[in-house]
């Protein structure tokens, strides 16, 4: 069975983080020229543009885009929500709106969410405050994420904030999640004994950062369907790999 | 002085009634779990507004005496029900953290 990397844990421009560089067709092209075939699109609590980026995929060709958000909790531990397709990811971001604060964006303060079409052109902004924390606790999200059709991931568990570890101490053993995500700079063997699939990604916010960590994974064909099923390690399908861990100064 | 006072004296609701005659040998403030983790001692009294189930494993972890949820915060019946299985104090409040926090420090409980 052949292998694809993946790297499922990309923020774009609408992400008030991102760079401004950060657009459709350059996080296609950064990810093709890394390598990545499966490409997670996940901003903050937001996805709009999330259809400019499959598109952008498309054109491109060899990179597939998987449909992602990147909810906050109450407790602000961040989770990845990972969707089929944009309809169903669509239905989750619905709820998000739901629960997430009226307040708006302050984008002098906290940076543009720009909303661009596949050929990077501005359509807009979001004007909502995408930073906040949504009034969902973490098991409600998880229920939510699985409701609506998609794939729970704790993300960067290793990092010292808005993850389990630094909001609610520790991971708890599966199935609290679907998977958990670690950083480039976790061993992911050290998270295994919590009987979670683990992937890692790199939370790229810059073009230059898309790809700088990835999942390696035995799937069929790069699809949805193929790396939930790697994930669950169904079917033969399974991760056999990552990008090298960055041992960090303490 | 024990749990049991505190709770008399700083007008506290008892959520979950463990050992209520256990001795409070301190208290601290902070909703990171991570942090308490790393900062509290056994005996020591933990006010928070956080309400995950996780919020247990901590207490029993460091043998603290007792949770104060602040703000009026109402933890889901997991976190209650594990807390019972546990034979964790979990307290109540309507104050948020900082005046509970001063409730407690008039009453003579420092860091």
């Amino acid at each position: 069975m052949p292998v694809f990397r993946a790297d499922l844990h990309v923020h774009t421009v609408l992400s008030p983080c991102g760079d401004m560089e950060q657009s459709p067709r350059a996080v296609v092209k950064a990810a093709k020229n890394k390598g990545i075939t499966l490409l997670g699109i996940a901003d903050h609590n937001a996805s709009e543009n999330v259809p400019a980026c499959v598109e952008a995929a498309r054109r491109a060709g060899s990179v597939t885009v998987i449909p992602a958000v990147e909810v906050a909790s109450v407790e602000e531990v961040h989770i990845l929500g990972l969707f089929p397709n944009p309809a169903d990811l669509g239905a989750m971001q619905g709820k998000i709106h739901q629960r997430l604060g009226d307040d708006k964006n302050v984008p002098e303060k906290f940076g543009y969410q720009v909303i661009v079409d596949h050929r990077d052109n501005v359509l807009g902004f979001n004007d909502r405050f995408l930073l906040a924390a949504t009034d969902m606790d973490v098991d409600t999200a998880v229920r939510y994420i699985r409701e609506y059709g998609g794939f729970a991931v704790a993300a960067h568990v290793d990092r010292p904030a808005f993850s389990m570890t630094s909001q609610l101490g520790f991971v708890p053993p599966a199935p609290t999640f679907d998977a958990i995500e670690v950083s480039r700079f976790a061993d992911p063997g050290e998270y295994v004994d919590l009987g979670y699939a683990v992937i890692r990604s790199s939370d790229a916010h810059l073009p230059g950062e898309v790809g700088a960590a990835y999942t390696e994974l035995e799937l069929e064909e790069p699809t949805y369907d193929e790396l939930i099923m790697a994930l669950r390690g169904e079917g033969g399908r399974k991760v056999v790999g990552y990008s090298p861990t960055i041992k960090v100064m303490a | 002085m024990k749990v049991k006072d505190l709770v008399k004296k700083a007008d506290l609701s008892v959520l979950v009634e463990g050992d209520l005659d256990v001795d409070v040998e301190g208290a601290y403030v902070s909703d990171l779990l991570s942090d308490v983790m790393a900062n509290t001692e056994a005996g020591g009294v933990w006010i928070t507004i956080q309400t995950h189930t996780n919020i247990v494993a901590i207490a029993t972890l460091n043998e603290l005496a007792a949770i104060v949820i602040s703000s009026g915060k109402e933890p889901a019946d997991e976190t209650l029900e594990r807390a019972r299985e546990e034979g964790v104090n979990v307290l109540g409040s309507a104050d948020p953290s900082f005046e509970v926090a001063g409730k407690l420090y008039k009453l003579g409980i420092k860091g």
